[in-house]
């Protein structure tokens, strides 16, 4: 008898080889999966935006000879003291027990030679970082871990962070491996105890009590030092106009591609809005109140490289800031360390149980001998050069757009390739006029 | 010497409170009409005893080291919020999340205190002579909340290592949070924080302690109803 002939095996596109092994590890564990790494589907991002470049119509300015400026003041609108960085490309807040001390002192190390700020993290300020950074900014968590007077008037600007992109509306949670006695000691807990960053500040709740905070940190500071304020992209026009309304000197929102914050995969993948998508209503808010580039708006969620970093000032921004790309600069899911991720069942560049302080790279762990991986010199010269070549690169589009300043770049400079970012983007469609949701008709 | 805030303004009186020489001011500081205002004596670093005559808002003594302040008034949100060392007196009632997440130094409300009193505590000792509100001692770490009064709904939920001591009625207790037995080293600690906040005529006896249980301190499936 003559044997059937059968199709090609089918995979399903729901059912895919990822959602089968997350639903059999979940069957086995009873537990949800918790990972770094920010958003990795496939959202609306830069990519999907072109720069036009000169032509006839516009006028470019010569490479590498023409001026084309990177400066950037942050905190002009009430700060004694604003921060002058001479890039509009700042590293994100990471934690002193979320990362090592060696890796916080590279981030501030590479952030001074570049001439830019690093950020503390939950769990407060070391003397490595401090000593290292010559822009810190300080930053006031729910959790207030580690927050003291004396650390907050060495700041050259606090932060008060109300959300981070990787989890809108969620806390934290610091596991007890990489709880080692100065950590524990920092953060006044017991060794190896997780512990919990809370969702919501302790002592103010809506936005008028927030300015009331605000005026208490300034008043602590002698209005001195700028105050941030930090929001994940869930309602960026509001979130923003908020934000402006109760004081802040500068907005950080930071999308959905924000990785560095260890949270459930669940709530990475499905809460938040992507960077691209929340620049324009943020803008929109700061134009509605007449406070743009009075407020200066620092975008972060997956910044890159030079590119990215032109896009996100032509949509509005005034600085990006950088927090996976920078820990990647300095070393993290290196492809040297491929056969210890394989023994925690990672490759390279898929390394994201950022919380479990396994880091073969030595950067996100409290273990000794791991640490020990990393030398905060070198990192730091890498992290430099990366931030120098990302400069470099935005300089070259900028140029090319006519520009001789990045903050010159608007949204005129750019088209879109696809009708999702020329949406959120509000530029047109590549080869079209048509910019989605503005002109329709 | 006296500051009054129908005369100067917050920054003004701050900076004098926060620039102290010591071989040329005065200790002893009066604020005038407080009025409500917001972040009076923040950030204060100076061995100083200040007296506040009147109500104050929100955050009154953050962040406080080493001063001595007294408000002779209520105060409103976030007194001693964060306080490092020093005491702070409230002779009135205080509103929610007195001594949210301070390290330490001692806050003593004679009146009382709202709901998430001691939330995130750090250190600090707290001595509520009558009752606290809801949540009170959430996420709290270390330290001491004692209340003479009654608890509300949820005490110490999701507690650490801070030792609660209530005299009255605990409405609920939070997730976590446990009776725990009274020893010698409890009566002790308890009947001397007692003694600083003048209150030695309470009996330690009639207090109860409650701490955490600690089975939450590493997440487990198996305990995720308690959350």
């Amino acid at each position: 008898m003559k044997k059937n002939k059968k199709t090609f095996p089918r995979q399903s596109w729901t059912f895919d080889e990822y959602t089968n092994s997350e639903i059999r590890r979940a069957a086995a564990t009873g537990i949800y999966d918790i990972r770094g790494g920010g958003s990795k589907r496939r959202l609306p991002h830069f990519d999907d935006l072109l720069f036009l470049g000169a032509s006839i119509s516009r006028y470019p300015l010569e490479g590498y000879r023409e001026k084309c400026s990177t400066n950037v003041t942050l905190g002009t609108r009430y700060a004694k003291k604003p921060l002058e960085l001479e890039i509009p490309i700042t590293i994100a807040g990471m934690s002193f027990g979320a990362l090592s001390g060696s890796a916080k002192e590279a981030l501030g190390r590479g952030a001074s030679i570049a001439g830019t700020s690093t950020t503390t993290g939950d769990g407060g300020m070391t003397p490595e970082e401090r000593g290292q950074s010559n822009h810190l900014v300080y930053q006031l968590l729910p959790s207030r871990y580690g927050m003291n007077p004396d650390d907050l008037r060495k700041a050259d600007a606090i932060e008060v962070v109300i959300g981070q992109g990787a989890k809108p509306g969620g806390g934290g949670m610091l596991l007890g491996q990489k709880i080692s006695d100065r950590v524990a000691e920092m953060r006044t807990l017991p060794k190896g105890v997780d512990q919990r960053s809370a969702c919501r500040h302790p002592d103010w709740t809506g936005p008028d009590d927030l300015k009331i905070k605000i005026l208490e940190l300034r008043e602590i500071t002698k209005w001195k030092v700028p105050i941030y304020v930090k929001i994940a992209g869930s309602r960026p026009y509001y979130d923003t106009a908020l934000a402006i309304k109760a004081g802040a000197d500068v907005v950080v929102l930071d999308g959905m591609q924000g990785g560095t914050a260890a949270t459930q995969e669940v709530f990475i993948e499905n809460v938040g809005q992507p960077t691209l998508g929340c620049i324009r209503p943020a803008v929109d808010a700061l134009q509605d109140l007449d406070m743009h580039r009075k407020v200066q708006l620092i975008i972060s969620g997956g910044v890159r490289n030079g590119a990215d970093v032109a896009k996100a000032l032509a949509l509005g921004a005034d600085a990006v800031s950088i927090g996976s790309a920078a820990m990647i600069a300095i070393g993290d899911n290196d492809p040297k360390w491929e056969k210890d991720y394989n023994k925690l069942g990672t490759t390279a560049g898929a390394y994201d149980d950022w919380h479990e302080g396994n880091d073969p790279a030595g950067i996100s762990t409290q273990d000794p001998k791991l640490m020990k991986r990393l030398d905060p010199i070198k990192a730091g010269k890498k992290l430099s050069n990366y931030l120098k070549v990302m400069t470099l690169e935005a300089q070259t589009l900028a140029r090319a757009c006519g520009k001789n300043s990045l903050h010159n770049l608007e949204p005129e400079d750019l088209c879109a390739l696809t009708v999702e970012a020329a949406a959120m983007a509000r530029v047109p469609l590549a080869g079209t006029t048509w910019i989605p949701g503005i002109n329709d008709n | 010497m006296k500051l009054d805030l129908k005369k100067l303004k917050l920054r003004k009186v701050n900076e004098t409170l926060q620039s102290i020489d010591p071989k040329k001011n005065n200790k002893n500081y009066t604020i005038l009409n407080p009025e409500g205002n917001h972040a009076i004596c923040v950030g204060l670093t100076d061995d100083i005893d200040i007296t506040v005559k009147g109500h104050v808002g929100y955050y009154c003594g953050g962040m406080n080291q080493n001063a001595n302040i007294t408000v002779e008034g209520n105060v409103g949100t976030g007194v001693a919020e964060n306080m490092m060392s020093g005491k702070i007196h409230v002779k009135g009632n205080a509103s929610q999340s007195a001594g949210a997440t301070a390290h330490g130094g001692f806050l003593i409300i004679d009146g009382d205190a709202s709901s998430r009193c001691g939330i995130s505590m750090k250190g600090i000792d707290i001595v509520v002579k009558g009752s606290v509100g809801h949540m009170s001692a959430f996420m709290a770490q270390s330290g001491n909340l004692i209340v003479c009064g009654n608890a509300g709904e949820a005490l110490g939920d999701s507690l650490y290592e801070t030792d609660i001591y209530i005299k009255g009625k605990v409405k609920s207790l939070g997730a976590d949070c446990i009776e725990k037995k009274m020893d010698n080293k409890h009566l002790k600690k308890l009947e001397n924080l007692l003694k600083k906040a003048k209150l030695e005529k309470l009996k330690t006896k009639d207090f109860k302690r409650y701490g955490s249980a600690r089975k939450l301190y590493n997440f487990k499936i198996d305990n995720v109803s308690s959350y």
